[in-house]
């Protein structure tokens, strides 16, 4: 399969190239940008005049709900969601039910994921056992049926000593750790920042140090172990301070936050919104402004979508008492671009949050324009303006703190190794057989796409 | 944030369900209200009733044990004539399963007028209102730590009643802030109606980060925060808050933040103490000053009654918004 994207805006944050080039694509890989080979065929051209064609989301954080929760969404339907949103490659924490604790759970994950059309999908092994915090894990037998990374999702580490020392275990393979800093007992039954709307409305709260007690923990552990750890979705102004000063001091560390965090705060809680109750929680205008900040010096090194789908009957209860989260893996490209636009950040250095640093700190082979990559691309109208509503979302989460709001900057076509996952034009799933044929592979009047094994 | 959700569009009471962001022209209506109900509840009237709400359907739904306020919404209620049903939800459709919506949706079919509703959770009045058809009208009767507002009214009530106005008002809030609906109903109609000072006294552990915020002076001792104080607004100590990580003793609290009579001099010598009750004799206040002649608690109660009344009458009697549709 050929295909040739024609007149797109390619950026790409990884060589700072944006300009108007043609891409070529043959047999899953970038075979050319602006030039193709001599003996290029397309059997497929796609007219991206208009559109930016940047390399395809990498998302940090994707919950697919499978297995054992398949009533909030099933591994299909937030597979398909990701390719609506341009995300290309997803890193799943292992918050699971069971919990992705033993290689046959992670390779039956993606094996289930291989064989449908959507992003790459990267298991985050659980840590401990059940996710209990006691035991480790067999890291290197989950390494090698594909975990990439380790992590207790939102479960607690209360031992400090099981911490120490699986970080010096993860250390031994040269395993990262992915980590969210919070405090079991600073957090205990909170649900909101301890702020002036916490004060307000009475809510129980999870107050910063919940954050830094355990960030101060984690980060000396690590001047100990040298281990590499991924701090996941910052919440405050003093956490992502002290991450900033032990990079500086060269610890082995990276993080990330949650789009809704580079826009929300507490305020958006006001009106007891169950869609703003996130985890970590909405803080202050002026942590708000922090994560603004630490994006831009490089603090923070990557933006995820921390996609969790809820359904209606977790959701349509009071604030603390509906399960938190926000649906996002369509909302992530549109978020991003909008923050871009606020702050009159090029688009080159914004998308480099979604694809170029995510990747890396992923570990795979994406997040980049070039010839010889694979040919994971987005392409999407940066103007196109839509409304945020249960009907526009492909997730079976529809649980946004934007309902009702316009989001500016929608996906046209997603391409997922080399195969046209997602065009919004038509409907774009199939399920790949083994024993399929390959065949034509898109029928225009359906608009189906059919994947070739 | 949305438009206030309380009111109508041509800004008349829909639901009661926080003190906080109603116009002071709405406070004092009720009020005022309240003082015309005054005369139906004394007790030397032989019939006790007024039919502005006959043939309505009032249903108190508490999802949290209560027995007085929820006896005083059934005795207002019935003194306007409506008819009353009382759920406990705690024993029965909660414990099936049934969600808070269902429950809501299962009462409005049985042509619910008013729903009175007492949950644990913050902003749960604020979800039902969201949720019923528009005739229906919701009053709070306590959600989680957030709002009490009936409470509030009627401690706005008794402080002018006793006091006359609220602009020339020195008032102090003692004791657990932090988890009480009581405390931010008070502070939001006292900052509304006009009150210049109003202070809040508690050990840090329970105040809430950020009180000052609230519009209120924050003390920690009652030496200084209840001197010169021309009415001091007490609160309940939840029973499993008087030992722990808050703080150490019954004991220790009542030396410090207990309302005795030696502290009470400190006060203005006329100023009056108030109490929302159930009381704790010897833990938040002393029985001499609870019986004493500064204390307006049993007022409270028969002052709640009247204006439970004029808040439902100002929602759902004939006339009030809604009640045409």
């Amino acid at each position: 399969m050929k295909i040739l994207i024609r007149n797109g805006r390619v950026v790409d944050p990884a060589s700072g190239l944006d300009a108007v080039r043609d891409v070529f694509v043959a047999a899953g890989h970038i075979v050319g940008v602006g030039q193709g080979p001599s003996d290029f065929h397309a059997n497929q051209v796609i007219d991206a005049g208009g559109l930016v064609v940047c390399p395809g989301l990498v998302d940090l954080s994707v919950r697919l709900r499978e297995p054992g929760l398949e009533y909030r969404a099933t591994l299909e339907s937030e597979m398909h969601a990701c390719a609506v949103g341009g995300i290309t490659s997803l890193a799943c924490p292992p918050d699971t039910d069971p919990p992705l604790d033993e290689p046959g759970l992670v390779e039956m994950l993606k094996f289930r994921a291989k064989h449908m059309p959507g992003p790459r999908v990267y298991p985050i092994g659980a840590l401990t056992r059940q996710l209990a915090g006691e035991r480790l894990t067999e890291m290197a037998e989950l390494n090698e049926a594909g975990c990439m990374a380790f992590s207790q999702a939102d479960a607690p580490m209360v031992d400090t000593q099981v911490l120490l020392r699986a970080m010096e275990y993860a250390k031994t393979f040269e395993l990262p750790l992915w980590l969210r800093p919070q405090d079991p007992h600073l957090a205990r039954e909170g649900v909101a920042h301890d702020g002036v709307i916490a004060a307000r409305l009475g809510f129980p709260t999870i107050p910063v140090p919940a954050e830094t007690v355990a960030l101060s923990t984690i980060l000396l552990l690590v001047r100990e172990t040298r281990a590499r750890v991924h701090l996941a979705r910052l919440s405050s102004r003093a956490g992502i301070e002290m991450v900033r000063r032990a990079k500086h001091d060269g610890l082995p560390i990276t993080c990330d936050v949650g789009v809704h965090h580079v826009h929300l705060s507490e305020m958006d809680t006001a009106d007891f919104n169950a869609n703003c109750h996130l985890i970590p929680p909405l803080r202050s205008q002026r942590d708000r402004d922090a994560i603004r900040h630490g994006l831009e010096d490089g603090t923070i090194d990557a933006i995820c979508s921390d996609h969790a789908p809820v359904d209606d009957d977790a959701k349509e209860l009071p604030f603390q008492e509906a399960d938190p989260g926000a649906t996002g893996v369509e909302l992530l490209l549109p978020l991003t671009l909008k923050w871009a636009r606020e702050t009159g950040l090029p688009l080159v250095k914004a998308l480099a949050y979604l694809t170029q640093h995510p990747a890396r700190i992923l570990g795979v082979d994406a997040g980049v324009i070039a010839a010889g990559r694979p040919a994971d691309l987005c392409l999407f109208d940066p103007d196109a303006a839509w409304i945020v509503s249960p009907s526009n979302l492909a997730s079976l989460g529809k649980n946004s703190p934007y309902l009702g709001l316009e989001m500016q900057g929608r996906v046209q076509y997603t391409l997922i190794d080399g195969h046209l996952d997602f065009r919004r034009d038509g409907s774009t799933r199939a399920l790949t057989t083994p024993d399929e044929t390959p065949a034509m592979p898109i029928l225009p009047s359906l608009g189906i796409i059919v994947r070739m094994a | 944030m949305s438009a206030n959700p309380q009111l109508t569009d041509d800004g008349r009471l829909r639901h009661l369900l926080t003190l906080e962001g109603l116009p002071a022209r709405i406070l004092t209506q009720i009020l005022d209200t309240a003082a015309s109900f005054l005369t139906v509840s004394e007790a030397e009237r032989d019939v006790k009733k007024v039919p502005l709400l006959r043939g309505k359907a009032i249903f108190n739904i508490f999802f949290e044990n209560s027995t007085r306020t929820r006896t005083t919404f059934e005795i207002a209620a019935k003194r306007l004539s409506a008819d009353v049903v009382n759920l406990n939800i705690n024993a029965s459709s909660q414990s099936k399963g049934e969600t808070l919506l269902d429950t809501v949706a299962n009462l409005s079919a049985m042509q619910a007028d008013m729903f009175i509703v007492r949950h644990a959770a913050a902003g749960a009045s604020h979800l039902i209102a969201r949720h019923v058809a528009p005739h229906i009208h919701v009053i709070n009767a306590g959600d989680g730590r957030c709002a009490h507002p009936t409470q509030g009214l009627l401690d706005m009530f008794t402080l002018r009643h006793y006091k006359g106005a609220f602009h020339n008002l020195r008032v102090a809030i003692v004791g657990d802030v932090l988890h009480s609906r009581v405390a931010r109903s008070q502070i939001h109609a006292l900052t509304t109606l006009g009150c210049p000072e109003v202070r809040v006294v508690a050990p840090k552990t329970l105040l809430p980060r950020d009180v000052e915020n609230l519009g209120v002076h924050v003390f920690h001792k009652m030496s200084e925060g209840i001197r010169d104080v021309d009415a001091v607004l007490m609160l309940r100590l939840q029973n499993e808050r008087m030992r722990g990580s808050r703080l150490p003793s019954a004991g220790e609290y009542y030396k410090h933040w207990g309302l005795t009579p030696d502290k009470l001099k400190l006060a203005k010598p006329d100023a009056i103490v108030m109490h929302p009750g159930p009381m704790n004799r010897g833990v938040e206040i002393d029985s001499a000053v609870a019986d004493g002649m500064q204390s307006v608690i049993l007022s409270q109660v028969t002052f709640g009654i009247a204006v439970r009344m004029a808040v439902m009458s100002l929602l759902a009697g004939s006339g009030a918004t809604g009640a045409q549709s």
